[in-house]
């Protein structure tokens, strides 16, 4: 090959001005679109990252492809029909969503709740945590190159999804938890099924715990990224194990006790690094204290109605239906013009596995909510991305993004 | 009006000597206390909230459309304080030939999506925002969609025609 010199190749006027720039002042940005379509945004999100080399220099997030109108249903159906919506918001914590709804409703009903189905609810979205955080710790990994994580969670989600089918039915939109109440009595056996659970579950935590902590890739691949002034991730509206992992107490459950949350004994685990590392600790840590939650659960379950004794709101027994006049009144108008909640407004928030999850609801005395929204962790959380990943490489997105643990049914709705 | 039970309320009563031509009214429902301010006021009740009463994030900001009485909407903000644990809820009312409130940006910095989030939904527009776009649903969707006026269903949308051309 002869020596062709610059001069000789058919170049552009525009390339030779870039040629002939030196190479320190040469702009070198490069656009880059990462998504809707892409494994590591969990979903359907787009992140536009303008690139200088390797570093990102500006990122700026789009959201909405998900966006299914849930908040403009609620407005055409009944109290008890929204129930089934509330699973679709956050399709990894739908119980959480029907319990956070649920409070909202009895809030505005005042409604009191029995004992028993008070600790079922506990118990269950307890497990729902566990779910999720399953699911965000096998896509983390899987996200940074640790596989085997991936497929050992997805096994025992398996077993928590059996847990819920036996409970409702429905693996996933199980909208197990009514106004009122539970929607079933609890199946016969489940305590069987939870204990074998709780058995053999916290060995592996510890064992996932280890594949990653004894992974050098894993570890520097986390360590040190993803931080933010604590200032500005509260007035970022950052809730959960985010807020946590920069050492900050705030918990709903513990701040705000709901549906007995207070007689319950466990521990708010809190990290000071703050990086991708420390959210993960913190998951993993809470994971160890829902299992404590989950077996006081267990094993000092109340005697007792799954359903509160509220005529009005809760359908009748099937049995009660055919005896009794009452119940058969009740139940007509229950199916058919739903469920008068005084009119007024509540908002009721819990902790979510992504933070404070909260349902404001505004009724005029229908059966219908004027309005219905939702405040959900992950559009408040996935707004400091740009933030976090500015100045990094682009390598760090998908750590950094992961340990945001996004849910995209729950940033859109 | 005041209500009995909000008088006495230690964020009302500061509230007050701070200015008394902020509150429209206060009241403590279900636990919750509501505060309706001056719509042209929000900005600075908000700050006076978040430097004086620590509510340091904003929970959520959303809206309420009272379709056909007027003023209209509602915005509503609920206030947090992660330091005191404790809770507030602020409104404002805006009518519907001119839709308008300030930003609370300058206050919260996490406000931006949420001030996007009305403005798509709702058509109020926001005052000094950066970015004053649709957000979730699709660049030039016609109407607001949680509008009480907007029907549930039978709308259409041409993708196609609204990305330039075809999507191929």
């Amino acid at each position: 090959m002869s020596d062709v010199g610059l001069s000789e190749l058919p170049v552009t006027a525009d390339l030779r001005k870039v040629l002939e720039t030196p190479a320190a002042s040469r702009p070198r940005r490069l656009v880059l679109n990462m998504g809707p379509q892409h494994p590591s945004t969990h979903g359907v999100l787009r992140i536009v990252i303008e690139l200088d080399g390797e570093f990102i220099v500006k990122a700026k997030s789009d959201i909405g492809f998900l966006h299914t109108g849930i908040e403009k249903q609620a407005e055409s159906l009944t109290y008890q029909q929204v129930v089934t919506l509330t699973d679709r918001v956050d399709y990894l914590a739908n119980l959480s969503n029907n319990l956070a709804y649920c409070l909202a409703v009895e809030k505005l009903l005042q409604l009191e709740i029995p004992p028993k189905a008070q600790w079922m609810r506990v118990m269950l979205v307890e497990l729902t945590r566990l779910n999720s955080h399953l699911v965000w710790l096998g896509t983390h990994a899987l996200d940074i190159g640790a596989m085997t994580v991936f497929l050992y969670c997805m096994r025992e989600r398996e077993d928590l999804l059996r847990i819920f089918a036996m409970f409702s039915g429905q693996r996933m939109m199980t909208s197990y938890i009514r106004v009122g109440g539970l929607a079933l009595e609890p199946p016969r056996g489940w305590e069987a099924k939870v204990d074998r659970f709780l058995d053999y579950f916290p060995s592996k935590v510890d064992e996932y715990d280890d594949l990653l902590r004894k992974n050098p890739i894993w570890m520097n691949r986390t360590q040190g990224i993803g931080q933010l002034d604590v200032d500005t991730m509260i007035s970022m509206g950052i809730t959960g194990p985010m807020l946590r992992g920069a050492g900050v107490q705030a918990d709903v459950r513990r701040d705000e006790p709901y549906s007995s949350y207070d007689k319950f004994d466990f521990e708010i685990p809190t990290e000071t690094a703050n990086d991708v590392y420390a959210r993960y600790r913190v998951r993993v840590r809470e994971m160890r204290e829902s299992i404590k939650i989950i077996k006081q659960a267990r094993e000092g379950m109340p005697e007792g109605a799954y359903q509160a004794a509220a005529p009005q709101v809760v359908l009748p027994e099937r049995e009660k239906m055919k005896s009794q006049m009452e119940a058969l009144i009740y139940h007509f108008k229950i199916v058919t013009e739903g469920v008068r909640v005084p009119a007024g407004e509540a908002y009721h928030a819990i902790e979510s596995p992504r933070g404070e999850l909260g349902y404001y609801i505004v009724s005029d005395g229908s059966s219908k909510p004027l309005r219905m929204h939702m405040r959900t962790p992950s559009f408040g959380n996935l707004q400091a991305l740009p933030k976090m990943i500015e100045g990094k490489l682009i390598a760090d997105v998908v750590a950094i993004l992961g340990s945001v643990d996004i849910v995209l049914g729950d940033v859109d709705r | 009006m005041i209500s009995e039970t909000a008088a006495a309320h230690p964020i009302v009563t500061a509230l007050q000597r701070e200015s008394s031509s902020w509150l429209v009214s206060a009241i403590v429902a279900l636990g919750e206390l509501t505060l309706e301010v001056e719509a042209d006021r929000v900005v600075h009740v908000c700050r006076f909230l978040r430097e004086e009463k620590a509510f340091n994030r904003i929970s959520t900001i959303t809206a309420v459309d009272r379709y056909p009485v007027e003023p209209r909407f509602e915005v509503v903000y609920h206030l947090y304080s992660v330091t005191l644990k404790q809770r507030v809820r602020v409104r404002a009312r805006v009518d519907s030939t001119n839709p308008e409130i300030d930003s609370v940006i300058p206050v919260w910095e996490g406000a931006n999506w949420y001030e996007r989030e009305v403005f798509d939904l709702f058509g109020i527009r926001f005052r000094n925002h950066p970015e004053m776009t649709r957000i979730l649903m699709p660049e030039g969707w016609e109407g607001h969609p949680l509008r009480r006026d907007y029907p549930v269903h039978g709308h259409r949308y041409d993708y196609a025609e609204t990305e330039g051309g075809s999507t191929l």
